[in-house]
């Protein structure tokens, strides 16, 4: 049976269940999918004719068995971690549309064609928006808004390319795309871009993560971005342009970080920076590039979502996210200040931790196909997450200067799902044969040789140093407060500032021609919305003379068009 | 006796509507008009069926053999325009009940059926005839009848629009009956088939390209096409929610009808494309109309108006289809018929639920009806979803013909145009529930509202599933467009 269809049925039961019955489903519905699950047998396919296409909606492939595995894992963690909502966080609609979100994130990872995977990435957007707006507040309506037009936007794109590229070739598959010179092909990549991040496709991202509620955060991290990286894996391995964006990715997240004062924000950043490593191996494209693009997309939901957890924790029991605001919780939350601290361990890739032996996979694919002038800047962007993932979040939320909060420790149940994720972060990085025994593709890899772990623990060290000493010579960036700069806006600010640098001259004329298209597109659209709106020309009531006259012009030009 | 179903499809709501007439009781009327209306939806669905069996199926009024006599003539295109106008017309007569009570001078209840049914009447009678001049007497029936309808709406802005429209639908009647008498003055006939034979002999003569000149006017007119639009967004708007409901749904689409039987049946692809090149005339205006009126309809106060203007959009979009000119474009232009019909009844209706309980349909008035009203509000936005044209709704199977027939043509930047106006559609009807989700009721309103009767949310809801049900199989409908628009194009099975 498709795992959405399970899922379905469960958030219909969801919806209309309370209390404790609605409990044990949400806990018992991953379980039974996962049973499920090990029963699929790859290889099954199920077809559906509609309009003349054939359309494959359930397609089991190694790939999506592994995302279909991470995925199960994933709901149930966030289902734990969300169990205790009661009646003022609406309940109901996070559970359901959390429960339908996880389940169209499974039905991407199954879909055979194009056009399956649009239904289910539409879905997605559809039923992640709700635990945004859940959040209730004037800020996460508009910011969910905008997440919802942009990921519209995307599921669109997809569309017409998948159109497009069935007229060309008269294939709908959901198979190797690659960019083979045709519009279609770099449609769909865009497509996928804007769900996985891409730069300057991010922005919602960074805008709207930080907005959810403290547990619907939690599930927005683990699908959205990973389907798009299962479908960049799926269409476009080995396109050599994916490496330098997914090196942009690493790279530029990290000074948005460290000036950034929203902490679950910073790890929105964080998050991008990652990815920024998965596509980077979608674009190496060997077996162990994707291999490792692979393992570690699915390390990185569960210590992204340990960190998201944790933050989660904290924002639910003081109320607060704002690095200033925070500080010297460890008095009082001293178990989550560990989980959190586990979380950073495995995001910084000490050895035994999860990205250690998945990150790696990618940059020793990058060294191993000749890409060595990339490596140093991987390199930068690991010590880069140290840095501001794995030092910055708990420095700043459990330790740092004293806030005077005294939170209690959250619930129980977002406390087993902590617990559960950071075993996961430590057995995944002491024990990673179990998780490449799963990886689609076979390849001999060890992470745990001398060089690889000194080279790793130096950076470690450096880099830690580093911040040690920035903060010792009062050069970090410390907590500001009323600091809340917003990605678009950081734009805007930063990149007039660089062109001037480069060049004041090209700036001003870059500017004068920019405010020159500007007004002409502004004096257009007045136009168009002059003549259009209630009183405009386009809309107002005409005198029945009027109408006339148009009856005249019209039988005029017909009859000069005809004789 | 199902023989004769062709003329009893007509003769049966044309007798009723003088039995209205003399009775003086809304209620009796009332129930003769729900018994015309449903006895017609049973012989149109008869009808259809039948042709889908047996092929066209052609009825000699009185006994007097085509083309002497007048010809009934029931093919698959107008079988299917039957349905669509009785199925309308059947469903919206429940609804008519408490909201015409509530919106219609009580001294006006037995009229107003009257009224009702005759348009009706001439509805149908546009669609079964194959006799052109039959075409022009119930295309006056429909709409003097449709005159009086309008101008019963409650604001005294509905005398004006009403007003109004008569001349323009007198003009463009007058356009339609000057085509017809140049067609008779060069070849006799009237019988449409018989037109379609003679025509080509003397198409030479100046005379037809000048009744090709006077039908296209006249015909846009009718079905408001820009820039002969004007005097729809008042007439929807004034009409009370019954009468926007049926006529929205129906007598554009009939409109539509006219001009396939005309150009495609009597004039014929080869002269009405190849030579008189209507195609690109029809083409700009259409796209014109998909976008500006959709451009229009977002900046609208008042909601009923909005969705007029949404519907020349519409409109719009059923032209552009029949631009195309070919299979594709065709069954997305006729499927469309249906599909807006379904959509935008049920659309008026539930703006028809909104005034009967607050009054208005301005925007301001609805705030916060998504608690209030549940059930109307979802109604609205179930069909919104539909006008918008997404997966599972009867609106994006006519979207999915639409784009299939524009890439056929590699028509790229009319697939921008359809794609941008979707997207519009999404902002104004999100303006709608922004408003009535996210906004809090006024408090200092201390009558509470509640949610609308059942006897006009039933309605309303059939019309809503049907969208949905239609978006899901559409199988049955596109079946029936795609064989329709292949008899257009003398294209066989």
């Amino acid at each position: 049976m498709p795992p959405f269809v399970i899922f379905l049925i469960g958030s219909l039961v969801v919806a209309f269940t309370r209390g404790y019955v609605r409990r044990v489903v949400l806990l018992a519905v991953p379980v039974l999918g996962a049973l499920n699950l090990l029963n699929v047998q790859e290889g099954t396919v199920i077809q559906v004719e509609v309009l003349g296409y054939t359309l494959l909606p359930f397609v089991v492939t190694p790939l999506g068995m592994l995302f279909g595995w991470l995925f199960h894992l994933a709901a149930f963690l966030a289902n734990l971690y969300a169990l205790h909502l009661d009646e003022g966080d609406h309940p109901g609609v996070q559970h359901t549309s959390a429960m339908l979100y996880a389940g169209a994130a499974l039905g991407a990872v199954f879909s055979g064609d194009l056009i399956s995977l649009f239904v289910f990435w539409e879905l997605l957007a559809f039923t992640s928006v709700f635990l945004i707006w859940a959040r209730g507040t004037e800020s996460s309506l508009r910011s969910g808004f905008r997440y919802l037009v942009i990921h519209v936007l995307s599921g669109v794109l997809l569309l017409s390319g998948a159109l497009m590229r069935a007229h060309s070739t008269g294939s709908i598959e959901f198979g190797h795309i690659g960019l083979d010179g045709s519009i279609a092909a770099w449609i769909i990549l865009i497509a996928f871009g804007i769900k996985a991040g891409f730069p300057f496709l991010h922005n919602w991202l960074t805008d709207a993560y930080p907005q959810g509620t403290p547990t619907g955060t939690v599930f927005l991290s683990a699908f959205t971005t990973k389907v798009a990286v299962f479908a960049l894996v799926k269409s476009f391995a080995g396109e050599e342009i994916l490496i330098y964006v997914g090196v942009v990715m690493t790279c530029f997240p990290i000074f948005y970080a460290v000036i950034e004062n929203d902490l679950r924000r910073v790890l929105s950043y964080s998050m991008i920076n990652q990815i920024g490593f998965m596509v980077t191996g979608v674009g190496i494209g060997t077996a162990l590039a994707l291999n490792g693009a692979v393992a570690h997309a699915f390390a990185d939901v569960i210590f992204k979502g340990l960190l998201f957890m944790s933050m989660g924790s904290v924002l639910q029991m003081t109320g607060r996210i704002n690095g200033s605001d925070l500080g010297g919780l460890y008095k009082t939350m001293p178990i989550t200040a560990t989980f959190c601290i586990v979380g950073a361990m495995a995001i910084s890739a000490f050895p035994l931790f999860s990205a250690f032996v998945t990150k790696s996979m990618i940059m020793a694919a990058a060294l191993e196909e000749g890409y060595v002038w990339i490596w140093p800047f991987l390199l930068f962007a690991s010590a880069g997450v140290l840095e501001h993932a794995g030092i910055k979040i708990p420095f700043f939320a459990f330790f740092g200067h004293d806030s005077g909060i005294r939170a209690k420790e959250p619930p129980k149940n977002m406390l087993a799902a902590m617990f559960i994720a950071a075993i996961l972060c430590i057995g995944i990085g002491s024990f990673p044969g179990f998780l490449y025994a799963i990886l689609p593709f076979a390849v001999e890899y060890n992470p745990y040789d001398a060089t690889h772990v000194l080279t790793q623990m130096q950076l470690l060290f450096f880099g830690a140093l580093s911040v040690l000493w920035l903060m010792k010579a009062g050069i970090y960036p410390p907590e500001l407060k009323s600091v809340n700069l917003d990605a678009e806006w950081s734009y805007r600010w930063l990149a007039p500032r660089l062109i001037r640098s480069i060049g004041g001259a090209m700036a001003r004329v870059d500017l004068s021609i920019r405010g020159i298209v500007i007004g002409v597109l502004q004096g257009a659209l007045a136009g168009i919305v002059r003549s259009h709106d209630t009183k405009g020309i386009m809309a107002r009531t005409w005198t029945t003379g009027g109408m006339i006259f148009w009856v005249v012009v019209l039988l005029g030009t017909y009859l000069v068009f005809y004789l | 006796m199902t023989q004769h179903l062709p003329v009893l499809q007509v003769a049966i709501p044309l007798l009723a509507s003088a039995v209205c007439a003399i009775v003086r009781n809304a209620r009796i009327a009332w129930l003769i008009a729900l018994a015309t209306t449903w006895t017609a939806f049973v012989i149109a669905l008869n009808l259809l069926f039948r042709v889908q069996s047996e092929g066209i199926i052609s009825y000699a009024l009185g006994g007097w053999a085509a083309p002497y006599g007048i010809e009934y003539r029931v093919d698959l295109l107008n079988a299917f325009i039957l349905v669509i106008v009785t199925a309308i017309g059947s469903v919206v007569i429940p609804f008519a009940l408490k909201s015409v009570e509530c919106e219609v001078d009580k001294s006006k209840g037995s009229l107003f059926y009257t009224a009702y049914i005759l348009c009706f009447t001439g509805l149908l009678g546009i669609a079964v005839t194959g006799d052109v001049f039959n075409v022009f007497v119930f295309l006056e029936i429909s709409s003097l009848s449709a005159y009086a309808l309008i101008a019963m709406g409650q604001d005294r802005k509905a005398l004006t629009a009403s007003f109004q429209y008569l001349i323009m639908g007198a003009v463009g009647a007058t356009f339609i009956v000057i085509g017809i008498g140049l067609m008779y003055v060069m070849t006799g006939t009237l019988n449409m088939a018989d037109l379609a034979a003679r025509i080509p002999e003397v198409r030479a003569n100046r005379t037809i390209p000048v009744a090709f000149g006077f039908l296209t006017v006249g015909i846009s007119l009718k079905l408001a096409l820009f820039p002969l639009h004007l005097w729809l967004p008042n007439a929807y708007t004034y009409a009370p929610s019954a009468v926007t409901a049926f006529i929205a749904s129906t007598a554009t689409k009939v409109a539509v009808y006219v001009l396939l039987r005309f150009f495609f049946t009597i004039f014929g692809i080869a002269f009405s494309f190849d030579i008189m090149q209507l195609h690109i005339v029809l083409l700009p205006l259409a796209l014109i109309a998909i976008f500006s009126m959709s451009l229009v309809a977002i900046f609208q106060q008042n909601v009923k108006r909005m969705m007029a203007y949404s519907s020349l959009a519409q409109i719009g979009y059923m032209i552009l289809g029949i631009s195309m000119v070919s299979v594709t474009g065709l069954t997305a232009g006729i499927i469309h018929l249906f599909n807006h019909a379904m959509m935008k009844g049920a659309l008026f209706m539930a703006l028809g639920c909104v005034m009967y309980r607050i009054g208005s349909v301005d925007i301001s008035a609805m705030r916060g009806l998504g608690k209030r009203m549940p059930w109307t509000m979802a109604a609205f936005v179930g069909a919104g979803l539909s006008l918008i044209g997404v997966p599972l709704t009867v609106g994006f199977i006519s979207k999915w013909y639409l784009i299939l027939g524009a890439l056929e043509q590699s028509w790229w930047p009319v697939v921008v145009v359809v794609l941008i106006t979707s997207l519009m559609a999404v902002v104004y009807i999100w303006r709608v529930v922004e408003v009535a989700y996210f906004k809090d009721y006024p408090d200092y309103d201390c009558k509470p509202v509640c949610e609308a009767p059942l006897g006009l949310l039933v309605p309303t809801w059939v019309l809503v599933a049907t969208s949905f049900y239609f978006g899901i199989d559409a199988s049955f409908t596109t079946k029936i467009a795609e064989a329709a628009a292949r008899t257009l194009l003398g294209i066989g099975l």
